[in-house]
């Protein structure tokens, strides 16, 4: 199973790495919607101060969806979903390798994104491995959750508009949780950071058992 | 004379979904509604803090719990769903779901209704069991647009399935992160039922009202299970004409030239 989701991880991200999708398009996309939270609060330091761990995890939500959508959409053109299935490639392992694909560029717009609140927002890093660890274990449930979501909306014509409304409240622990723990990595707020940290990871783990489960299922009907 | 599938199909389909059942819980539900407005307006006592502001407890309670009711029935629906393929089940969980959708709405709204005057708020963000119930409102709305989603009705069941069940599993983590998120103390009065604050027939119009919404979701219910189980038929039905009609069209045959020949 594992070797399989490698394949599949490596396959997505071939992919990407060759349409340059996330280089030339989400990222800007990400550095974007950082600029314009900073007008929006009128660039506002003490405000930024204390919103900063929110927009951040906001940003990288709105880039899940980007992600999310383009995971799917790899599968559902040229009816690679069915020669996936005929591979006999374990439907577990297909939901693993793509889930890893997606946190691996959401990965890397959050490193971007790190360098955007230090340099835009001012913010420092008080605890580097919280915010490290955070990073890791909240991408990993969101792109657990987003996977399964993208394959319950897989080859629907209004999938790009229903995948928001299926992920966004689904996520809303993740958002909460990442929020509070990179509070207490950046010093903003007086919080434990490692015990929101154990939520999250929980979340993850049920993410994972859910979309191991389903994903097959949802494989075969769509 | 021969008689038309579409004479057939009017001649034995039901006019209604209506049923001896249903024209009783309708007459029982609008005859509590009306004893319910009674009770609570000109019978039930106002409260020492809350002054007539209470009186929202005998809708805003019985609202609340009901929608639970609900969506647990969507829940095990999805499961049955998923398992045995039931479409009974089914179209059980979607009923549920749309019922539990307008339940919860009207339990968010009618309590911003009560917060108003109470919390002197529509809204409070440090409120645990408001904040979870508007994550699960928006969850049920998203497996509300799965349902409504164009395709196969099987494979809009199973997609609609999957989220029923994820709604369900995840509530308790939401509520969980909520309850640590809110650091500040809640204003939400702790379980009306469980605190033992309500006696005498400030309990008694509560209790009512909780009999009176629970004939009126069944009868909902009821009507909704027996529309989304026709729709299905209907469906089922111009499949099975459309699968008539191309077998009698493939035993026309063609010649090399192309021109059809029996």
């Amino acid at each position: 199973m594992l070797a399989d989701a490698i394949l599949v991880a490596a396959k997505d991200l071939r992919i990407e790495m060759r349409s340059r999708v996330t280089v030339s398009q989400v990222v800007p996309f990400a550095g974007l919607v950082l600029v314009l939270f900073g007008f929006a609060l009128d660039a506002n330091r003490p405000t930024l101060d204390l919103a900063t761990s929110g927009l951040f995890w906001v940003t990288v939500l709105f880039v899940a969806i980007m992600a999310v959508q383009r995971s799917t959409a790899i599968e559902t053109t040229d009816g690679a979903r069915r020669a996936l299935l005929l591979a006999g490639v374990e439907p577990g392992a297909v939901f693993m390798g793509k889930a890893t694909a997606v946190s691996v560029q959401l990965l890397a717009v959050e490193l971007v994104l790190t360098g955007g609140i230090v340099v835009l927002y001012d913010a420092s890093i008080d605890e580097p491995l919280l915010l490290a660890t955070t990073c890791i274990v909240a991408t990993i449930a969101i792109a657990a959750a987003g996977t399964l979501m993208g394959a319950l909306v897989a080859g629907v014509r209004a999938r790009e508009t229903v995948l928001p409304i299926l992920m966004l409240p689904v996520l809303a622990p993740v958002l909460l949780g990442a929020t509070r723990a990179f509070d207490d990595a950046l010093g903003s707020v007086a919080v434990n950071g490692w015990s929101w940290l154990a939520m999250l990871a929980g979340f993850t783990i049920i993410n994972i058992a859910l979309g191991v489960l389903a994903y097959g299922v949802l494989l075969e009907e769509t | 004379m021969t008689t038309s599938m579409a004479d057939r199909s009017t001649a034995t389909s039901p006019r209604g979904t209506g049923s001896r059942t249903t024209q009783l819980l309708g007459i029982a539900g609008i005859i509590g509604l009306v004893a319910l407005i009674l009770l609570s307006f000109f019978v039930a006592p106002s409260d020492d803090d809350q002054h007539d502001a209470v009186r929202m407890i005998f809708i805003h309670v019985p609202m609340a719990m009901l929608t639970y009711v609900a969506f647990s029935l969507t829940a095990i629906g999805s499961v049955a769903w998923l398992w045995k393929r039931s479409i009974w089940w089914d179209t059980v969980a979607h009923g549920a779901a749309e019922v539990g959708v307008m339940f919860c709405g009207l339990t968010l709204f009618t309590g911003s209704i009560w917060g108003r005057p109470t919390w002197n708020t529509y809204w409070d963000w440090g409120d645990v069991r408001l904040v979870t119930t508007l994550i699960l409102f928006l969850v049920m709305v998203g497996y509300l647009a799965v349902r409504s989603l164009d395709g196969d009705t099987d494979s809009i069941a199973t997609r609609a399935a999957v989220i029923g069940i994820i709604g369900a599993v995840n509530m308790p983590v939401v509520n969980r992160s909520v309850t640590w998120w809110s650091s500040r103390r809640t204003l939400h009065q702790k379980s009306s039922l469980t605190d033992g604050n309500l006696e005498g027939l400030t309990l008694f119009t509560m209790m009512f009202g909780l009999l009176v919404f629970s004939i009126i979701m069944a009868w909902m219910l009821i009507h909704r299970f027996r529309i989304s189980w026709l729709e299905r038929q209907v469906g089922e039905g111009d499949l099975s004409e459309a699968l008539v009609a191309r077998r009698a069209e493939a035993k026309v045959g063609f010649d090399a030239h192309g021109r059809t020949s029996k």
